[in-house]
């Protein structure tokens, strides 16, 4: 293996490793969980595609050809992350999890939390409100 | 200079591992240890490449993806039994 190659792999290590080191701290330090849904979702999914594009060039030095694993990896991670987070905000809007103090628009969690389909009474009587009878 | 690296790499990500079974044992709502226990799949998921790489063997790729879709799918199943009081309809 070339020197080249090894410090570029350290290089693309050091750097994703670096990177879901910060988004552990920062799930520790942040104060509220709409700010703590912050660090694992965006700096640990960064930290973690540099480890894979790491182990994608050392697997093409080892091997000779690019696998697809790691690529497969790397774009079911990018895809999925979004969703948990997506899912997981509105389980918070909709337990009622303590903002800080500062939010804007605050006012709009209870707009999100009327959205939610809990309430299958208001359903028919909509319908049969928008039906001319 | 790669072993040396590996072995800095994983402590750094055995640090972020106890930093986040800190957060799942403190965490004020139970939402926050499901962020918890989704970042720990995460992290199991950089050691397990690092593992390979430290291994020089490409065998441990379909364990990461399985375990990728493992933590998706958990996180997936707490959320919407949380949202809903059920996981499927």
């Amino acid at each position: 293996m070339s020197f080249l190659v090894e410090l570029s792999i350290s290089v693309l290590l050091l750097l994703g490793g670096l990177f879901v080191l910060v988004g552990s701290i920062g799930l520790i330090r942040l104060q509220d969980f709409y700010t703590r849904l912050h660090a694992p979702t965006k700096a640990t999914t960064l930290g973690l595609g540099g480890v894979l594009v790491a182990s994608i060039v050392y697997m093409y030095d080892l091997q000779g050809y690019v696998s697809i694993n790691e690529l497969l990896i790397t774009l079911f991670l990018v895809i999925t992350a979004p969703v948990t987070a997506h899912i997981l905000a509105k389980v918070a809007m909709h337990h009622r999890v303590k903002l800080i103090q500062h939010t804007r628009n605050q006012a709009l969690v209870e707009t999100a939390r009327m959205q939610l389909p809990a309430d299958l009474e208001e359903t028919p009587t909509q319908t049969n409100s928008n039906e001319p009878s | 200079m790669l072993d040396y690296t590996v072995m800095i790499v994983a402590g750094m990500l055995g640090m972020a591992l106890l930093l986040n079974l800190w957060r799942l044992i403190i965490g004020p709502h139970i939402v926050d240890r499901i962020v918890a226990l989704d970042t720990m799949y995460i992290n199991s998921i950089a050691l397990i490449l690092l593992y390979g790489i430290y291994n020089q063997t490409p065998l441990y790729f379909e364990a990461a993806l399985l375990i990728a879709m493992l933590g998706f799918v958990s996180s997936v199943a707490f959320g919407k039994y949380l949202l809903r009081g059920d996981i499927i309809e």
